[in-house]
């Protein structure tokens, strides 16, 4: 299996978005899936969630930052290169229904990970309310698309420098506040924000679809780094979800286990002396 | 079997076991006394004719102790090396009622390493009539190789698929370097590659293709499911979250396979160094787990074990070694909870005392707690190795029928499947079992397979 990027994009700092070609993979994809990948045949196996796929020119669509070693090894690929070893569509496909108003919620690269599920669910006939944001004005991404496939769009950063100043959770916040009725939330990005979405989607009894992004090495279901309480009971991301009911999971125990590598990781970034080294000519969004 | 001190060998991942001279393999070859009724041929899964490869040694041909083994066993380097022969072949040796047994193992192992590079220049294949008919084999460990071997052998087209960037399932992923060296199951790999056995990795079959797309849409006439035993189980305790518990699968899939015990792995491995470790478990990947702990570092490892040596499923020359290590066995002791820190690092595990009971349905005495037994033993780090349940990727595959405890369900006699021209063995049949055993499954499939297709 040859798996080769088509395209590359700086859509954001460190933040780049790869067209790869690979059929199987586009065939196959569902919203919600993953792939996991080694940029280099030294690499890490890192899970990446696909944004989009295009059946017909057998191409998928990731959305990376680069911040870890095969990360920055993957930023560092370029049109025509080949990526060695890509496994996937990989864990369960998003639930996809018409449910009536969805929201869906994006923050950071998780917004990437938001765009397939919410095009499917606009698909199936539902009224979708977006609500995306980023650090600053540089990293917001897919607004474009996200405008495309949304009812109603809300953008948000956190330092003001574009769209309206604050935090995902607190627009959320803010639209129950005013009378919004929503019949589910779907919500991707950084832990911390899932776990605030959940705990204001709770009060309001909405039923409520988090993506976990844990650390995995497999993503087959085999060595359980990915686990995760879900109700008091161990799954695997891998397997089991990505997906899960927000209301159940344990953010606490899974934002210390996401860190328990940050000090190796910083680490192996040193001494691997790895810089993000940018070749060939990409458009700046 | 001379052996790396264990001083020595903690320090590194080479192998233990250094193999025999060819002194030392011909004095012990000259002990057989070639029984005509071959018991230790009888009790090996894949019937290797043992008192005829002995007799080869014995004149001095290995070429021809090779190809004897070879008709039988595939993957003789291999098997010599990680058979439970003690239970098996060496256990009807008639030698072992009053002295040492025959060591059978030992043997084979050295009969297949003295003869790699002779078999390599070889051409194995002498151009068979193909029969036209394409076989889809899923997974690469030890059922699929063998399975493969013989099927290609009869004229089939065999395609291996392989979730995984490697080949050699359980073999690579799963068995550490000291025991068994990767670049052994790289060379049994080339040798099908160069019988015409085509891999193909990093496709997992019922996501990436299904299982009817394969029949339906890539001409494959028949499918065999050698998946694997590959999803660990939890001891299903308080605290089973915490940082520095790892399954047995994840520490030797991180060293094994991501190869983190090289200096220059990216693949990051919480650091062992000067940590006190538990391996929760009694087999050989508890054992595989806690000398990986020792070699990356660990101050002291403890294998906790809810029964004693006796029931421990563990081989027992692993055992020793591990002994001779200096990994301390902590017996009738389970665990009930894990302790943490504020942070969610693991700080300690409560324990209880155990006391053997009446023998279970399986002739094993069961454990039963002492109360007001229980302890806490300080450690950093733990390993969860009580065993691992069926693949369970293909479970949704329509028409696939699966028994209560999740393995595939076949026909005995045939390893058939509930879906027509599927076929099924290994550890995703029978659950977590030996090598060897997958191998006598993967070789009667290939008989199953070969009349399936040609009648």
């Amino acid at each position: 299996m040859v798996n080769t990027i088509i395209e590359k994009l700086k859509i954001a700092p460190d933040i780049y978005r790869f067209e790869i070609k690979t059929p199987l993979v586009a065939k196959k994809f569902k919203a919600g899936q993953f792939v996991v990948l080694r940029p280099l045949s030294t690499s890490e196996r890192i899970p990446l969630t696909i944004m989009c796929a295009d059946k017909s020119k057998g191409t998928i669509i990731l959305i990376v930052k680069a911040i870890g070693v095969s990360t920055i090894q993957l930023a560092n690929l370029n049109v025509g290169d080949e990526i060695p070893d890509l496994l996937g569509p990989l864990g369960r496909p998003s639930e996809i229904n018409f449910y009536g108003t969805v929201v869906i919620i994006g923050g950071g690269v998780g917004t990437a990970a938001s765009f397939a599920v919410a095009e499917a669910l606009k698909k199936a006939g539902n009224r979708i309310i977006s609500i995306i944001g980023a650090k600053d004005r540089d990293f917001l991404i897919l607004e474009e698309e996200f405008s495309r496939i949304s009812d109603e769009l809300f953008v948000l950063t956190d330092d003001g420098s574009y769209g309206k100043k604050g935090f995902v959770s607190e627009q959320l916040k803010e639209l129950y506040h005013i009378g919004y009725k929503f019949d589910r939330v779907v919500a991707a990005g950084p832990l911390v924000m899932m776990q605030a979405v959940a705990t204001i989607t709770r009060e309001h009894a909405t039923p409520t679809i988090v993506s976990l992004n844990p650390i995995m090495v497999d993503g087959i279901g085999m060595c359980g780094g990915c686990r995760a309480l879900v109700g008091e009971k161990i799954v695997f991301v891998c397997v089991d979800g990505p997906e899960f009911d927000a209301h159940q999971v344990d953010f606490e125990s899974l934002m210390r286990r996401n860190n328990a590598y940050r000090d190796i990781e910083s680490r192996k970034l040193h001494e691997c002396r790895i810089d993000l080294q940018l070749k060939g000519d990409f458009r700046v969004e | 079997m001379p052996a790396q001190s264990p001083e020595e060998r903690i320090k590194n991942f080479d192998e233990v076991n250094l193999g025999y001279s060819p002194e030392i393999a011909f004095e012990e070859a000259q002990r057989c006394l070639g029984c005509k009724d071959a018991p230790c041929s009888q009790s090996c899964p894949v019937h290797v004719k043992i008192p005829q490869f002995i007799a080869h040694i014995v004149e001095r041909d290995l070429l021809a102790a090779m190809d004897s083994i070879l008709e039988d066993n595939l993957l003789p380097a291999i098997c010599g090396r990680v058979c439970p022969q003690e239970n098996l072949c060496e256990m009807q040796c008639v030698l072992a009622k009053k002295r040492q047994p025959v060591a059978i193992g030992n043997l084979e192992r050295f009969v297949a390493d003295s003869t790699a590079s002779l078999r390599s220049t070889r051409e194995e294949l002498v151009t068979k009539k193909l029969s036209g008919k394409k076989v889809a084999l899923i997974g690469s460990g030890p059922a699929s190789l063998a399975c493969a071997g013989d099927l290609v052998r009869l004229g089939h087209q065999v395609t291996i698929y392989e979730a995984l960037h490697t080949f050699g399932g359980v073999l690579i992923y799963g068995i550490p370097e000291f025991r068994l060296p990767k670049s052994i199951v790289e060379f049994e790999i080339k040798a099908l590659q160069k019988l015409g056995v085509m891999f193909e990795k990093n496709v997992i079959i019922g996501k990436t293709i299904t299982i009817d797309e394969l029949m339906n849409e890539n001409g494959f006439s028949a499918v065999f499911i050698g998946a694997g035993a590959g999803l660990p189980n939890f001891l299903g305790i308080p605290g089973e979250e915490l940082i520095g518990i790892y399954t047995a699968n994840e520490l030797l899939t991180r060293v094994n396979l991501m190869k983190a015990y090289k200096q220059e792995s990216i693949t990051p491995l919480l650091s062992y160094e000067d940590k006190l470790v538990a391996v929760f478990g009694g087999g050989n990947t508890a054992l595989d787990s806690a000398r990986t702990a020792l070699r990356m570092g660990a101050k002291k490892v403890y294998i906790i074990y809810r029964r004693t040596s006796e029931e421990m499923p563990a081989r027992k020359e692993e055992l020793i070694h591990a002994q001779e290590e200096g990994i301390e066995f902590i017996y009738l002791a389970a665990p009930i909870e894990f302790i943490g820190n504020k942070d969610g690092w693991l700080q300690a595990v409560r324990l209880q005392r155990m006391a053997l009971g009446e023998p279970d349905s399986n002739g094993r005495r069961r454990p039963l707690p002492v109360s007001g037994s229980e302890f806490i033993h300080e450690i950093q780090m733990a390993v969860i190795a009580i065993g691992n349940g069926p693949n369970p990727i293909l479970r949704n595959t329509p028409g696939l029928k699966f028994t209560k405890w999740h393995t595939v369900e076949v026909n005995q006699e045939t390893l058939g499947t509930t879906l027509r021209g599927v076929f099924a063995g290994g550890d995703i049949v029978t659950g977590g079992a030996t090598v060897i055993s997958a191998m006598s499954a993967g070789r009667k499939a290939a008989r199953s397979i070969h009349n399936y297709l040609m009648t």
